[in-house]
């Protein structure tokens, strides 16, 4: 097997000869090559795409069957309501993964060789998130599709659907700036998950993703009504259904905006920061 | 001429611990420089700061003549760095690592793709390129992990603990592709806890412990520096250890150095003469004697002499 022998020294002096190294690559460039290595891992680890395909089918299928006949009368009538807010809560949860694979990279070592390369240091952090933007949107497309089949009619068409996806993944995009952080600051890509769900549980639950605010307690209608993610999901149930939703989706626009201006701002910190 | 390496009184405090105490180091251009001493002596903290993933808390450090926190991005340019452990995207194949290091130097994907291949087939790795890292044996990712520093030829090449873990074959591999990249003028950084390695590859090597260099020099004047003359008793009873030091002290006046194994004894002697005077009181006193020698010390025992504890032992007490 090859795993023994290095080759003539005529050979390894061809290679090993200093010469000029390269021009640095552009920001852009070594963003698009670290995405291609997210893309890579889908393709060698598909395993991966099992969170965001199996668990939202699961979702979709026991939340319209089990509470559709209680809540709105029947599973066909309830997934009007629902669809738009699952995919929220599919993609809420899976920015997770953001931060276990950052916490990953540092654990092997990787982050080290990243750092010590003459490029653009946010590039591995905003690969990351571009690869991971491709994950949404395969999740995504899927409940749709179940959607569609299970009796799902946007009254917005294809344009307020892809609009509501739109909205979705900036705001997956913000989000995972939170779990970056964290990534950072744990020391397990497991501790991550746990840590994330502290936050994830009350922030997915606590919305108006399974019903609607005028069904909850006045206090608690104060909580939901403050929650992003019931921005999040109000914004994009208006706009699949084709209802006026400018208010809403500025409002999400904004959050996402504060989260990545207060967020990534620490993230960088803290990528820099010696470990 | 700019040498390769310089730190000038060089510190790093962890909280209240001082990894490094003030390190001074020259390394001319083009050599093999070995960086020797114990687990927590502060060997990788100075290549880490040297590779510009650190940043000192006192000192100054610079690379082929650039500061590495001021122009840590110049320094980036020239330098490559393989850690401790194998930095490798392990769901990646051995080809993708490569091309991504590639991409990521700047190199357009056909030059990428081109210079992982033809490295990969100098490395021995060819048939292994398209499989996953995480398949491979610690001797197979140590190579794509020193090939991966080589996509781009550095001028100088850090190598942290190039060899530890691996069996003796990898490890002869490893060490001859040092030679060949220092052969073709990379100034190479090399730490090690195996003294033969240092003994082997460096020319000169410096001894650091508790953050400091406490030595530094080539083998030979390390090996010079405490003294040609070494007397080596093994003795048949470990049990006997106490009073044969007793008596070894008695008669050569001076402290026995301490040792890896119960049953020998290494003290300085400063003649044939005396190493023979301690046999003779040895016999005279009942403690048989297995082995005995007078020579040129050993790097353990420089090592010994220097931090008064093995390498070894104290590698495996000290916790990074």
């Amino acid at each position: 097997m090859s795993d023994d022998a290095l080759p003539s020294g005529n050979r390894t002096h061809e290679l090993l000869a200093m010469r000029e190294r390269p021009r640095p690559a552009s920001a852009l460039s070594s963003t698009v090559t670290l995405a291609w290595r997210a893309l890579l891992k889908i393709k060698h680890v598909p395993f991966q795409l099992f969170d965001v395909t199996v668990t939202p089918i699961m979702f979709t299928l026991l939340f319209t069957y089990i509470f559709g006949g209680a809540l709105a009368g029947s599973p066909r009538e309830y997934i009007q309501y629902l669809l738009p807010g699952i995919v929220v809560q599919t993609i809420v949860f899976i920015t997770v993964y953001t931060g276990v694979g950052l916490n990953t990279d540092i654990q092997k070592g990787l982050y080290d060789r990243f750092r010590s390369l003459p490029m653009w240091q946010p590039s591995p952090l905003i690969g990351a998130l571009v690869g991971d933007l491709i994950r949404y949107s395969v999740a995504t497309l899927l409940i749709l599709v179940i959607g569609l089949l299970l009796g799902f009619r946007p009254g917005g068409g294809a344009l307020g659907v892809i609009a509501a996806v739109g909205l979705v993944l900036a705001f997956a995009f913000a989000l995972s700036w939170l779990w970056i952080i964290i990534g950072m600051l744990v020391r397990t890509p497991e501790s991550v998950m746990t840590t994330s769900f502290v936050f994830l549980m009350p922030l997915t639950f606590a919305s108006d993703i399974f019903v609607g605010l005028p069904t909850m307690p006045g206090w608690l209608q104060t909580v939901v009504g403050h929650n992003p993610v019931t921005f999040l999901a109000t914004a994009s149930r208006k706009l699949m259904h084709g209802e006026p939703a400018g208010a809403d989706v500025i409002r999400v626009l904004v959050t996402s905006a504060v989260m990545v201006a207060i967020a990534a701002p620490i993230a960088m910190r803290l990528y820099r920061k010696e470990r | 001429m700019v040498n390769a390496i310089e730190t000038v009184g060089l510190k790093k405090d962890f909280g209240t611990t001082h990894a490094l105490a003030g390190v001074d180091l020259t390394i001319r251009k083009g050599m093999v420089y070995g960086l020797l001493g114990p687990n927590g002596a502060g060997k990788t903290t100075t290549v880490r700061i040297l590779a510009t993933l650190l940043r000192p808390t006192g000192g100054m450090a610079s690379v082929l003549g650039h500061d590495v926190v001021r122009d840590a991005a110049v320094v980036r340019q020239k330098v490559s760095l393989t850690g401790q452990y194998a930095s490798l995207d392990e769901d990646l194949t051995a080809h993708e690592n490569l091309v991504l290091v590639g991409r990521l130097l700047g190199m357009a994907w056909k030059a990428a793709r081109a210079r992982a291949e033809a490295l990969l087939e100098a490395f021995g790795l060819s048939e292994a390129s398209g499989r996953q890292v995480r398949t491979f044996s610690g001797g197979m990712r140590r190579r794509v992990d020193i090939a991966t520093t080589l996509v781009a030829i550095p001028e100088v090449l850090f190598l942290d603990e190039p060899t530890t873990g691996l069996d003796p074959r990898s490890r002869n591999q490893v060490w001859e592709l040092v030679r060949r990249i220092a052969a073709e003028g990379t100034t190479v950084l090399l730490t090690t806890q195996y003294l033969e390695e240092a003994d082997r590859l460096a020319e000169r090597m410096a001894v650091i412990d508790h953050g400091r260099v406490i030595a530094e020099g080539t083998s030979r004047e390390l090996k010079a520096s405490i003294g040609s003359n070494m007397l080596h008793v093994r003795i048949v009873n470990a049990e006997h250890r106490p009073r044969a030091i007793a008596l070894v002290e008695r008669v050569l006046g001076k402290s026995v150095l301490p040792a890896q194994e119960p049953v020998e004894l290494t003290a300085r002697v400063e003649s044939p003469t005396q190493a023979a005077a301690v046999l003779t009181a040895l016999g005279q006193d009942g403690v048989d004697v297995a082995h005995f020698s007078v020579g040129d010390p050993s790097l353990d025992e420089v090592f010994l002499a220097l931090t008064g504890k093995p390498a070894e032992e104290s590698a495996k007490e000290a916790t990074p």
